[in-house]
């Protein structure tokens, strides 16, 4: 029977979820390096028990670890991330320029194709690429070319925070940073340019339409469809039907526009999850109820899933690398709060059950679908 | 040999436990000292000092013989008690630094 392994990161560690596709019964394995904070770990398509960690601490830095077992031994890797060339300066909240300093990988994203091909986007954000399986690293330093000196930090700081592959055409890559925007690529990371046509951030920046500045908070997309591409805005829900050359609100009758993650549906492209938080000044759900929304329409209409979610003093986040899919026949959404919640749902959103209840707080969520 | 005392955090990372003894040739200092940990515990590349500029990370602490050595010379040469065994060189998280 096959199963599906939950990779939770959180800010004291790892931890592994792992249950049959019956999704009923769950085992919790961890906490994996405890005491650091594990910003991502995402397992490769190509191979999934080979797993790659970013674990950072405010003391002593990045690591960098990969696993080829399915999480059961760890190996340190490269943390070398050495910009390429003089890095120069961007923005800083002051609208002053301030040198480029590495401070951690925010996300990993493994090649779909190629176990030992990896993607790393960091903050200061810039994305790195590893071919051999994490042991070095090299940027791309033409995504900082993209106006780089105009990108500033957003709250969370100037972070690299996702990286989608294309897979019909594994040049074709989209980065999200906050708060600079989307890029796209065409020629496999050497030139990058803004993909931020038809965003509109009203009183976030000095210039609403400007094609960078704008504070993204997540992308997604259907690989089925990879022309199609859902956004999280800081404020605003978006779709862009071209790979970015436009993009367009779809928030529709959400009680908020403002949130982090958005996922989409592993077999219905139109599909997509939202979790509404009040504000950007208040970072929890509306009324205290933990809703997730979901389109069936690719955005405009969207309806409250509760089942199981508590609907009154609930005052969690859901960051934005915090939501993830399965891919079994009845898909499994699942997402995890900085309460330390992390809510599974069997039936593409209907029913909710918590799988575990008191981690830490946590940051990431990534489903893998086992043989 | 020295014995160097490391933080919990590395110690796991290095997969060592807390104290190791390293050969270090010549008049031992503390640039000398972490040369060798670095060439052998690999992992420990870039956690205590920064790969490029070659600097103590901000909250990462020396004390040597009870003292703060954190900001001495890198260059600076260690007391033979040090050099000796007799007392360790340890490395120590600041108490700033973490996270929630």
């Amino acid at each position: 029977m096959s199963k599906v392994r939950i990779l939770v990161g959180t800010r004291k560690g790892g931890f592994i979820l792992t249950s049959d596709e019956g999704r009923k019964k769950w085992s919790v394995e961890g906490p994996l390096f405890p005491g650091w904070e594990l910003f991502h770990i995402k397992g490769s398509p190509a191979d999934p028990d080979r797993i790659y960690a970013a674990q950072s601490t405010g003391w002593f830095g990045q690591v960098i670890q990969r696993s080829d077992d399915g999480g059961k031994s760890w190996e340190p890797v490269g943390n070398e991330f050495q910009y390429e060339g003089d890095p120069g300066t961007h923005m800083d909240f002051s609208g002053n320029q301030h040198p480029w300093e590495f401070s951690r990988v925010w996300y990993m994203e493994p090649s779909p194709h190629d176990r030992d091909l990896v993607y790393a986007g960091v903050e200061d954000a810039a994305i790195f690429r590893s071919s051999n399986g994490g042991q070095s690293w090299a940027e791309l330093p033409g995504l900082r070319e993209a106006k780089g000196h105009l990108w500033q930090p957003g709250a969370g700081g100037l972070c690299l925070h996702k990286i989608v592959i294309d897979p019909r055409n594994p040049n074709r890559i989209f980065t999200a940073i906050s708060a600079a925007g989307v890029f796209r690529t065409d020629d496999g990371g050497e030139n990058w340019k803004p993909a931020t046509n038809g965003l509109v951030s009203r009183y976030e920046i000095p210039e609403e339409k400007a094609d960078v500045g704008h504070c993204v908070h997540n992308i997604a997309m259907h690989p089925s469809n990879p022309d199609v591409l859902f956004m999280q805005k800081h404020w605003d829900v978006m779709r862009t039907d071209n790979a970015g050359e436009e993009w367009t609100e779809i928030s529709g009758n959400l009680p908020s526009d403002f949130g982090f993650p958005i996922v989409v549906h592993p077999h219905e492209p139109e599909t997509i999850y939202v979790v509404p938080i009040k504000s950007d000044a208040e970072h929890y759900p509306p009324e205290g109820k933990l809703r997730v929304y979901r389109s069936r329409s690719g955005g405009q209409e969207w309806e409250a899933l509760t089942s199981g979610l508590p609907q009154e003093n609930c005052y969690v986040n859901i960051l934005r690398t915090a939501m993830s899919v399965d891919t079994f026949d009845s898909a499994g959404v699942y997402f995890g709060t900085t309460g330390g919640q992390v809510y599974a749902s069997a039936d593409s959103g209907d029913h909710w059950t918590s799988i575990v209840r008191d981690l830490p707080a946590v940051l990431s969520v990534e489903a893998q679908v086992l043989p | 040999m020295i014995r160097v005392i490391l933080p919990t955090h590395l110690w796991r990372l290095a997969n060592s436990g807390r104290e190791i003894s390293l050969a270090v040739d010549g008049q031992p200092t503390i640039a000398s000292v972490l040369d060798v940990l670095e060439r052998e515990y690999p992992m420990l590349r870039g956690t205590v000092r920064d790969h490029v500029t070659r600097q103590r990370r901000a909250f990462v602490r020396f004390f040597i013989c009870g003292e703060d050595w954190s900001n001495e010379p890198l260059d600076r040469p260690l007391p033979e008690e040090i050099i000796s065994g007799a007392e360790p060189f340890r490395i120590i998280g600041a108490m700033a630094g973490g996270s929630g």
